[in-house]
């Protein structure tokens, strides 16, 4: 009743790497996960929670959607759409901070990932 | 370098180009913890924590938030339209659901032949339906925090702090370190206490206050702003009752009724709240009766509606035109007592005075820097407001003139079944017109598109060369709630 936005079930697909989109999306409740696919694998990226947000990149590139989001359990999302949060942020460029704060962290977190992956020995031939 | 210095750098480079400035330990006074007052508080100490700034931040309201009833009661048609939502979203304030009263699937326009649903895009919840604070008289209390509660302990939980009392005296007070008239200190005194001096005074007082009073008797020339009477009434209706015959639908009128711009019945948990205002005046108390006993209203309301269900009635003031000079050195006032979208989303204009103001306030300087860099932003929202009142006289013109009616209609009809693009259609700009979603120049700017005109001229033509009951009968298209939508919206 109380509620706000929309509701997915669980295994829905909210929207799929590659597609065009006019819209990011704060998750009101329930949890995601990103999914990256890769020469037809998927890899998993992250879970996202209630309050943290997704699909923010294609309001500023307009490439197509970076990742699949897919619905665990349940999730219900608003979403923001791109023609009037560019409206807003002209207005208020201060409302971008918080998107700005968690791409840093984001970026970050992706950094520190390659470098454990960097600092991995690679693997040895073991029959030689 | 991390943000932080940035920030410093940045701020220190812009000192010297300003006389006044917040200094770390700076104290700050918000009259009023309605919206317009937490969310300043709120901003005010976000952005001085990102750019590097220590603010004391003292906030002064005397309602109680947990008692029912006009003790605690705010006086509003309590609607949270999209963009308030969607924004509160992006700064990482997600309403709980003890806020959110109802969730809102979609808007109803109601005119006097008949009736069309004004879907929101994507179909998904964006409005939401609140109560300001506890709720109306005699309402059982219900655990969680409501709008305004809910935003005050946002304040508080970032270091604002509360003071009980009605400041009944505010002063100037010369600094002693720089004597100058421009640099001298703001006084606040509360009834029966003692004169606090702070660095800056925002207030964010509404209009149905007196404290607006205190500061027309200071030197900067504030003329509190115009205000019309609203006629609010709740009715206690029942959960079931308000789910099986209002669903999750805001309903909005615009009915041939003398002295009525716009009516709203707005569902809301146990209770219905039914909002008139007028433009012209201040509304009759009969306006209510007159309204309730209109075929197009009882058509919503269940059979047996009685108005002595009444739960509580107010008549608010609302903001019609902004206030004359509403900042000087020091002072800043935010909210509906500076400007406010006319008619609509007023916790809206609360929340975006109060950002722009703690912006200009953290990162340009309280005194020159309000004109330069908030009086604009209070223009743009004047002059919109002027558009807002000259589409409210055309959509006036269309009332009583049936073949127009119609026509409008139908083409709402038949925009909402997607047989015609609804963003660039007469669906957008009522949606735009009864939530405020946009600006309304862009109202203006898409009703004066050639191809809008087209498809509008063409629908008052087939409304006037084939009359009602024929077979082309716009009304015959035009959506009527059912009972199965009301409860699976519910």
């Amino acid at each position: 009743m109380g509620e706000m936005g929309r509701l997915f079930q669980d295994g829905e697909i909210m929207m799929r790497q590659g597609e065009n989109g006019d819209c990011m999306y704060v998750i009101q409740d329930g949890l995601v996960e990103v999914i990256k696919e890769v020469n037809s694998q998927e890899v998993r990226l992250a879970q996202l929670g209630r309050d943290e947000f997704f699909g923010e990149m294609e309001i500023f590139e307009s490439i197509g959607r970076s990742a699949t989001i897919l619905v665990v359990g349940f999730a219900r999302v608003l979403s923001i759409d791109k023609k009037n949060l560019l409206s807003r942020i002209h207005e208020d460029p201060s409302l971008a901070y918080r998107m700005i704060q968690v791409m840093s962290s984001r970026v970050r977190d992706a950094g520190n990932e390659l470098v454990q992956l960097k600092l991995v020995p690679p693997k040895t031939d073991q029959r030689s | 370098m991390n943000t932080r210095t940035v920030f410093r750098i940045f701020k220190q480079a812009r000192w010297k180009h300003s006389s006044l400035k917040l200094y770390d330990g700076a104290r700050v006074a918000v009259i009023g913890g309605g919206p317009a007052g937490s969310l300043f508080s709120y901003f005010i100490l976000a952005l001085s924590r990102r750019a590097g700034l220590d603010l004391q931040v003292d906030i002064y309201e005397t309602r109680d938030f947990e008692t029912p009833g006009p003790p605690g009661c705010n006086m509003c048609g309590g609607v949270l339209y999209e963009s308030l939502v969607q924004s509160l979203a992006v700064e990482g304030i997600n309403l709980p659901a003890t806020v959110v009263q109802r969730g809102i699937d979609y808007n109803m326009l109601h005119i006097g032949i008949g009736s069309v649903k004004i879907q929101t895009p994507r179909q998904e919840k964006r409005i939401a339906t609140t109560f300001r604070e506890v709720g109306p008289r005699g309402m059982v209390y219900l655990k969680g925090r409501r709008l305004d509660n809910y935003l005050m302990q946002s304040a508080l939980a970032m270091g604002a702090r509360r003071i009980f009392g009605q400041v009944d005296q505010v002063r100037w007070l010369t600094d002693p370190k720089s004597p100058e008239v421009e640099s001298r200190l703001i006084q606040v005194k509360t009834s029966g206490g003692e004169f606090h001096g702070y660095d800056l005074l925002a207030v964010a007082s509404g209009v149905n206050t007196a404290v607006l009073r205190l500061f027309c008797d200071l030197d900067f020339g504030f003329q509190p702003p115009q205000t019309s009477k609203l006629l609010v009434r709740e009715y206690y209706l029942g959960q079931e009752v308000v789910s099986k015959y209002l669903g999750s639908i805001i309903h909005a009128f615009l009915l041939d009724i003398a002295g009525l711009d716009y009516g709203a019945v707005i569902p809301k948990g146990d209770y219905v709240t039914i909002c008139l205002l007028s433009s012209h005046g201040n509304l009759e108390p009969g306006a209510m009766e007159t309204f309730v006993d209109n075929p197009a209203v009882k058509r919503i309301l269940p059979a047996d509606f009685s108005m002595a269900r009444q739960a509580c009635n107010c008549s608010p003031g609302i903001n019609l035109a902004g206030s004359t000079h509403p900042f000087n050195n020091r002072i800043v006032f935010v909210g509906d007592c500076c400007v406010s979208r006319l008619y609509k989303d007023g916790i809206g204009s609360a929340y975006r005075t109060a950002k722009i103001a703690a912006c200009t306030v953290v990162f340009q300087g309280i005194s020159a820097d309000f004109m330069k860099h908030y009086l604009p932003f209070l223009r743009r929202m004047e002059k919109d407001n002027l558009i807002r009142k000259m589409l409210f006289k055309s959509a006036r013109q269309i009332q009583n003139r049936h073949f127009i009616e119609r026509a409008v209609l139908k083409m709402v009809s038949r925009e909402q079944q997607g047989k015609a693009n609804a963003e660039k259609g007469m669906s957008m700009l009522i949606r735009d017109m009864l939530t405020g979603g946009a600006p309304y120049i862009e109202a203006l700017m898409l009703s004066m598109h050639p191809l809008f005109w087209t498809r509008f001229l063409w629908n008052i033509l087939l409304a006037i060369v084939f009359r009602p009951g024929s077979k082309y009968d716009p009304n015959l298209a035009v959506h009527t709630l059912t009972s199965d939508e009301t409860e699976s919206h519910s």
